[in-house]
Parts: structure tokens; C-alpha cells; sequence
């Protein structure tokens, strides 16, 4: 059954690294919904989110070649339970309509949004939220005159890491230690417990 | 708290020796200091600076120019496959770039070790649609293990010494390093390294020792085990463990087409070639076995035939140092990742000393049944018309199976893989996965350079040898010493079988004329002959393979001759059909 995965990858800060994993779904004609990538928690590692909808066995497919490219530290893939995501979404709508029609402070309060810039002739709300609530937020803006919305990528911290820089140190030692393993396959899919 | 975790791969303190040289330079001791011997090349504009420096190291390195840089990867490739060494190749930005493409696509996926260095237009014209640039890296970023574009000569040293660790280590691979004009030019104070760790790449995954044991338990408990292998076991330099642990266990072992001669051919437990053109009894007995145990290979589509049907009854054992081979096509019941050299020798301690004679037998009695019906009459055939397969029995015969066979790809390929002996190991070359004709000539070339003194035989069609026949020049020009044995049935043959056999008969452009072989080599002054009947073909391979230096010999066999046995696609393997 496919369903909605949250894929994480940990690399080093090469040019040309989306291009590497982007070819690795690419030639099997999978389409990313999500890409986000950014330096992470650990100076020199970039942290990849990429939310992707398959099976879990080619999710799990997938994760290996992905951790099989040389400059990938580690992959890992997760469904929707196994993660605190968040996605947020920004709104530019006209001044006018907005504050002549709209109660604005309940609109702030009852979506969590937040105007995070006021000009003359727009303003420019933000709010972050699943999936579900950004777009609630786009069917409420659009009778107003929705000038213009993006949506930002998902991004997602996993409920059971407990982070990455021992992780690290533990790559860079030549030798592994005897229960630490790469490139292997996650035995009940929970984090670092390989 | 400090985030910071230093690079230390790459922040290395410099060695004590240090030299003001320019990249070239930095390049060519690079490769002195990796033990490279052999290039592979073709100069041009923008490697231009390499090679000028490449002109006061000749001695020590030999540069081999090629006619056509895909065949500098091909010859690469007959070099690494023979010599178990990294096979390096040198080629221009641009059009020098893309004629690698189809080598790059055949050592990825045949898992060679090469060193791709390709020449860059300068850095500052990078992304103008400078004469003669290209995006080589992301071209081949798909068919690469690893690349990287150098613009500036001091990540010389750090990244070639990265790119023959990788090329090498694990499971090999193609790199492409491709480097800009300046960077050659440019002088900086030199150090080398070698490399023996990344921290974002394990070369082999750790082995864990409960899969061992579990695999031992089932192997010790299967009453009908067969054992299928491929090109792991020579990579891994495990030909000695791979055969104590099949005889301790008294195993069955088929082969994969690049698992050929990593076991000697006349081995009492060697059952065959697997897949589409393989033996009889290992294709049938693969849906009979009870545990199958797959080593050093990654179940091909043309190894299983149909997947659903494939093996179903048995339980799998997968031995691989690539995990994301695990579980790729058929699902392993026990994964045993790690390198074989490693993981063959504990499971061998682990299993007890059996003995499958009945098992043996029913794989004894299949084998019969095929010699019966297509072996026998493909070696000793009864109408006049040459076959191939004679043509392999009486080189047998010649060599004693000592050779180095290079086959390109086609009917002749699977008959060579078929019938040739083996007594060594990294003895066979040819283009697995990819199925690249043309590939043959070039790699025989690469062949002859890794070994010597050894005899090395392309066994070609007509069809592949005429897409890459412009290295009779460099055979020429080398004075490289391969026996050329075209085995000519004037059609593209394999794809005529198919057109006869699930086309009626369409023969669409198969028919392919050739030039007269035996002429063209001459006007390479490389000496010839050409065989069209049996009572001289003895005499004329005795000929060529007496003769020193490079030979040509042509063999005119059957036009319409089919290979068989035949695992039609789509079906399964165990319906393998015998005619």
C-alpha cells in the first residue's frame, strides 16, 4: 500500500548533491512532493527532508541507494507517526479587503497565522501547520483576493533520534565499533538502533 | 556546546615532503604513487596541460591512445578485470567527456574500478557554453560511483587519493574526476596522501555474526542447497574460500556470466551458467532447491527469468558487501552482508561436511539430457556448416582453458560463456550487465596490458567488432599482442534468434554486411585468415594461437544457428526450453 514517507538524509556539503539523489527517483519514475535541504545541526552536514508517497518496500529500496551514494552519511525513512512535521505556508493578500471584510484578529487567532509584514496596498501573513491547515488558510484568503502564496517544504524532526553529532563521531572513526553498523537495514525501522 | 565536527579526511596534515609542481605534475605522481601503470587516452584542448607533462613520464607510465575514448574505459576495464587493478583513462572536455559515457555505464554497472580524468574548459568559463564544454558530471552522475570537478590545484591530492579508494574499495566502481584547464597550469606546494577513509562512505558494511550463524543453521539443515555466484568472488579475491566452503558442504554451484572462472570449470561441484542461456540443470533446480544461497551477485533479470516464479520453494541466503543489493529483486531470508572474503570463511567453519550425492545426481542426469539435445550437436555438429561452439571446443583444446577469453556481446558471447574452460580465475572478460557490442576488441586490448604473459583471445561477431574495429589501430600502434577470432554468421545473430523465434521470422535489419576482415587487418599490417570449412579450422586456430603478436582469424559459421538452451523472457527458469 502506498502511503505518505518523510525521508531524512544526512550529507556532506558537496555541490551537487540534490542532483545525486534527485536522479535516484527520477529514473524510477518516482515524483518528490517535499524537498527540503539545509546545513543541519552539525557544521559541514546538510540535512535533506524529502516526502515521497510509495510502498514501504520501495521506500526502503530507495533508502539504500540512497545511503550507497559515497558522500551520504546516513538515510532514514519514517511515515507520518513516527515524526513531528510541519509545513508553513506565506500569504500575501490586499490591505483593502482584508481589514475592511476580515475580523483580523480572529483570523490571527484562529489559525495561528501571523502578519509578518503590513504595507499599504498588502499584507503578508505566515502560519505553519500540516498540510491540511495551510491550505485551510489558502481557501479562507482566496475570496479576499489571494495575491500571492508559497508553500515551504516539509520539515520534520524524528520522534525517536536523538541527534546526529555522536553519530558523527562515529563515522569518522576508522574503525566501527562492533555494534555499529552502516548501510544496513533498519531491523524494527526505529532510529539509531542499528 | 561546539557543533563543530572537523572534516579530518580532508584537513590532513601535510606530509613532510612538499614540492612547488603544477596540478599536472601533482597528477601524474599521483599516479605513480597509486602504482598505475597503464593510461588509457586520447589528448585534446582541454587536457591538453596533462599531457604535455605526460610526455616526460612515459617511461614510467605507458599511455595507450585509443581511436575512441568509449573504448579507453573498455580497455580499462579488460585491464582492471584481468589485474585486479584500477584501470585509469584520460580524455578530453566535451566530446572526449561523452565518449565515455557508454564505458562509464558498462563499469558501473559491471562494477569495475576505473579512474575517469576528464579535462575541463577554465573554471572562470564554466556555465558560457565555452567551446568544447559539457556537464560531464552530471551526465554520468547516474553511472559513476563518484565524481568531482577540481577548479583549483591544491584539491588535487585530496580528492584523486579519495578517488582511487573509492574506485577500488567496496563494491568498485567508475570515478570521474574532471578537472579544469587552470587547475593543470596552476603551481602549488604539493603532498600526497593516499586515502583509507571517508566518513560518509563504509566500503563494506560490518558483519554481523547472527546472519552467519542463522545462514550456517539452514544450509546445515537443506537436504537439496545450490549455490549461485557471480563476480563477488573475484572481486573479493575469495576464488580458494568460495571453494572450500562448497566442498565442505558438498554444494552445487552455478555461475553468473561474470562469475565465470572464479571456479575451475571442470570442478566435480561446477553445475553451470545460470540464466537466459545457461545449463539446464541449474535453471530447472532453482525452483527445486531448498535453500539457495546466492554469492557475490544481484540477481540479474536475466539470471531469474520471471521474478514470481523464481525460486519460491527455497529459502535465500544472500551474500553480498552491497546491502542495497539485499532484498533488490529477491527477497533474502537471510541477509549475510560483508565482503565474501570475510563472510565465506566463517560460514565455511560453521557448516557441517556433507554430502548431496543424490541432489548431485538429479543435477547429472539434467545435464545429460542437455548434452544430449543441443550440447553434443553444437560441439561435434553433423552437417557441414560450423558451428561456434566447435570453434570454443578445439580452443579448449589449444589452450588448455589457460587463456584469457574477451567476448563482446551477442551469440558468440553466450556460446564463449558457455563452452570456454577456465582453469584461473580473472580470466574471463566480457560486458555483463550493460550488454555493450563494440565492447570486446577494446577490452581485449586492456586484457593483453594487465596480463602479459598471458594468451588473450577476443572471441567477437561481426556485428560488435564493426562498432569499435577503429582499435585495430591501436593494436597496431602498441603492438598489442590479442588473438582476434571473429565468428561471422553475417547477421546481427542474437536479435535475428529473437526475430525467428518470437517475430516470425522478420528479420529487420539484422542482415549486416561486413568489409573482408582479413584485408582490413592486413592494411593494419595485423596478419590474418579466414576459415569457411571444418578441415582447416584446427590448423588455423593452432596458427594464430602459435603465431606472436596480434592475429586476426575469421570463422565463417552457420548463418541461422540458435543458442541454446533458451529461458524465453517472461518465463521461468525452470522452463528453460532445450531446442
Amino acid at each position: 500500500m502506498k502511503q505518505e514517507y518523510t525521508i531524512t538524509v544526512y550529507t556532506e556539503d558537496r555541490v551537487g548533491m540534490v542532483g545525486r539523489l534527485a536522479n535516484i527517483f527520477s529514473r524510477r519514475k518516482i515524483n518528490i512532493e517535499y524537498l527540503n535541504t539545509a546545513p543541519s545541526e552539525v557544521q559541514g552536514i546538510h540535512r535533506f527532508t524529502i516526502v515521497i508517497v510509495e510502498t514501504h518496500e520501495a521506500v526502503q529500496k530507495l533508502v539504500r541507494q540512497i545511503e550507497k551514494q559515497v558522500d551520504v552519511l546516513k538515510a532514514y525513512f519514517h511515515t507520518e507517526e513516527e515524526i513531528i512535521w510541519q509545513e508553513m505556508g506565506m500569504y500575501k493578500v490586499p490591505s483593502e479587503s482584508i481589514t475592511e471584510k476580515v475580523k483580523v484578529e480572529r483570523l490571527l487567532h484562529e489559525y495561528g497565522a501571523r502578519a509578518i509584514a503590513i504595507r499599504k496596498d498588502y499584507i503578508v501573513f505566515e502560519a505553519t501547520g500540516h498540510k491540511e491547515e495551510i491550505d485551510r488558510l489558502v481557501k479562507f484568503f482566496e475570496p479576499y483576493g489571494l495575491i500571492e502564496f508559497v508553500r515551504g517544504a516539509r520539515v520534520a524532526i524524528i520522534k525517536k533520534s536523538s541527534g546526529f553529532h555522536e553519530k558523527v563521531k562515529e563515522f569518522e572513526r576508522k574503525q566501527p565499533a562492533e555494534n555499529f553498523e552502516i548501510n544496513t537495514i533498519p531491523v524494527d525501522q526505529s532510529v539509531f538502533s542499528l | 556546546m561546539s557543533l563543530e565536527v572537523q572534516e579530518t579526511e580532508t584537513k590532513k596534515e601535510a606530509a613532510a615532503e612538499t614540492r612547488n609542481v603544477t596540478g599536472s605534475e601533482a597528477i601524474l605522481e599521483i599516479f605513480l604513487k597509486e602504482g598505475v601503470e597503464v593510461l588509457f587516452g586520447y589528448p585534446g584542448g582541454a587536457i591538453m596541460p596533462l599531457y604535455d607533462v605526460l610526455y616526460h613520464y612515459n617511461d614510467p607510465l605507458r599511455h595507450i591512445l585509443v581511436r575512441h575514448e568509449q573504448c579507453s574505459v573498455h580497455a580499462a576495464q579488460g585491464y582492471a578485470t584481468v589485474s585486479g587493478k584500477t584501470g585509469v583513462v584520460l580524455a578530453t572536455s566535451g566530446p572526449g567527456a561523452t565518449n565515455l559515457v557508454t564505458g562509464l555505464a558498462d563499469a558501473m554497472i559491471d562494477s569495475t574500478p576505473i579512474v575517469c580524468l576528464t579535462g575541463q574548459v577554465f573554471a572562470p568559463l564554466l556555465g558560457t557554453d565555452a567551446f568544447q564544454e559539457t556537464d560531464i558530471i552530471n551526465i554520468t552522475s547516474p553511472i559513476t560511483k563518484w565524481s568531482y570537478q577540481i577548479t583549483d590545484a591544491e584539491e588535487i591530492p585530496a580528492v584523486l587519493s579519495k578517488a582511487f579508494y573509492i574506485a577500488r574499495s567496496g563494491r568498485p566502481g567508475p570515478v570521474l574526476i574532471d578537472i579544469t584547464k587552470n587547475a593543470q597550469v596552476q603551481k602549488f606546494d604539493f603532498a600526497y596522501e593516499k586515502c583509507d577513509h571517508i566518513r560518509s562512505y563504509r566500503p563494506k558494511p560490518v558483519v554481523r555474526k547472527e546472519y552467519v550463524e542463522e545462514a550456517a543453521k539452514l544450509i546445515n539443515s537443506a537436504q537439496k542447497p545450490l549455490v549461485v555466484f557471480g563476480q563477488g568472488v573475484i572481486l573479493g579475491n575469495a576464488e580458494e574460500e568460495f571453494k572450500k566452503f562448497i566442498e565442505k558442504g558438498d554444494l552445487p554451484a552455478a555461475w553468473t556470466v561474470l562469475g565465470l572462472s572464479a571456479l575451475h570449470s571442470d570442478h566435480p561441484l561446477n553445475v553451470g551458467m545460470l540464466g537466459m542461456h545457461g545449463n539446464y540443470a541449474p535453471n530447472v533446480l532453482t525452483n527445486e532447491c531448498d535453500v539457495l544461497i546466492a554469492v557475490g551477485m544481484r540477481f540479474d533479470d536475466r539470471v531469474t527469468g520471471r521474478l514470481d516464479k523464481y525460486a519460491k520453494q527455497a529459502k535465500v541466503i544472500h551474500l553480498d558487501i552491497d546491502p542495497a543489493e539485499i532484498d533488490k529483486n529477491v527477497k533474502a531470508d537471510v541477509p549475510v552482508w560483508g565482503d565474501c572474503k570475510e563472510t565465506l570463511p566463517m560460514l565455511t567453519q560453521l557448516i557441517e561436511e556433507r554430502k548431496h550425492s543424490e541432489w548431485l545426481q538429479q543435477f547429472e542426469e539434467l545435464a545429460k539430457q542437455e548434452d544430449e539435445i543441443c550440447i553434443r550437436k553444437e560441439l561435434y555438429p553433423e552437417t557441414e556448416i560450423l558451428s561456434m561452439g566447435e570453434v570454443i571446443r578445439i580452443m579448449n583444446d589449444i589452450t588448455g582453458g589457460d587463456a584469457v577469453i574477451v567476448t563482446d556481446v551477442g551469440q558468440h558471447q553466450m556460446v564463449a560463456c558457455r563452452y570456454a574452460k577456465f582453469t584461473k580465475s580473472k580470466s574471463n572478460v566480457t560486458s555483463g550487465g550493460l550488454g555493450t557490442m563494440g565492447f570486446g576488441l577494446p577490452a581485449a586490448i586492456g586484457a593483453k596490458l594487465g596480463a602479459p604473459e598471458r594468451e588473450v583471445i577476443a572471441v567477437v561477431g561481426d556485428g560488435g567488432i564493426q562498432m569499435t574495429i577503429q582499435e585495430l589501430g591501436t593494436i597496431m600502434q602498441n603492438q598489442i599482442g590479442v588473438k582476434i577470432l571473429v565468428l561471422n554468421n553475417h547477421y546481427l545473430g542474437m536479435v535475428r534468434q529473437w526475430q525467428e523465434l518470437f517475430m516470425e521470422r522478420r528479420y529487420s535489419f539484422t542482415d549486416i554486411e561486413s568489409p573482408d576482415f582479413v584485408k582490413l587487418a592486413d592494411s593494419y599490417n595485423i596478419p590474418g585468415a579466414r576459415v569457411e570449412t571444418r578441415d582447416n579450422l584446427k590448423a588455423e586456430l593452432e596458427k594464430m594461437l602459435n603465431h606472436k603478436g596480434s592475429y586476426l582469424l575469421e570463422v565463417k559459421v552457420g548463418r541461422e544457428n540458435n543458442v541454446f538452451p533458451m529461458v524465453p523472457q517472461g518465463c521461468s527458469v525452470s522452463e528453460i526450453r532445450l531446442s
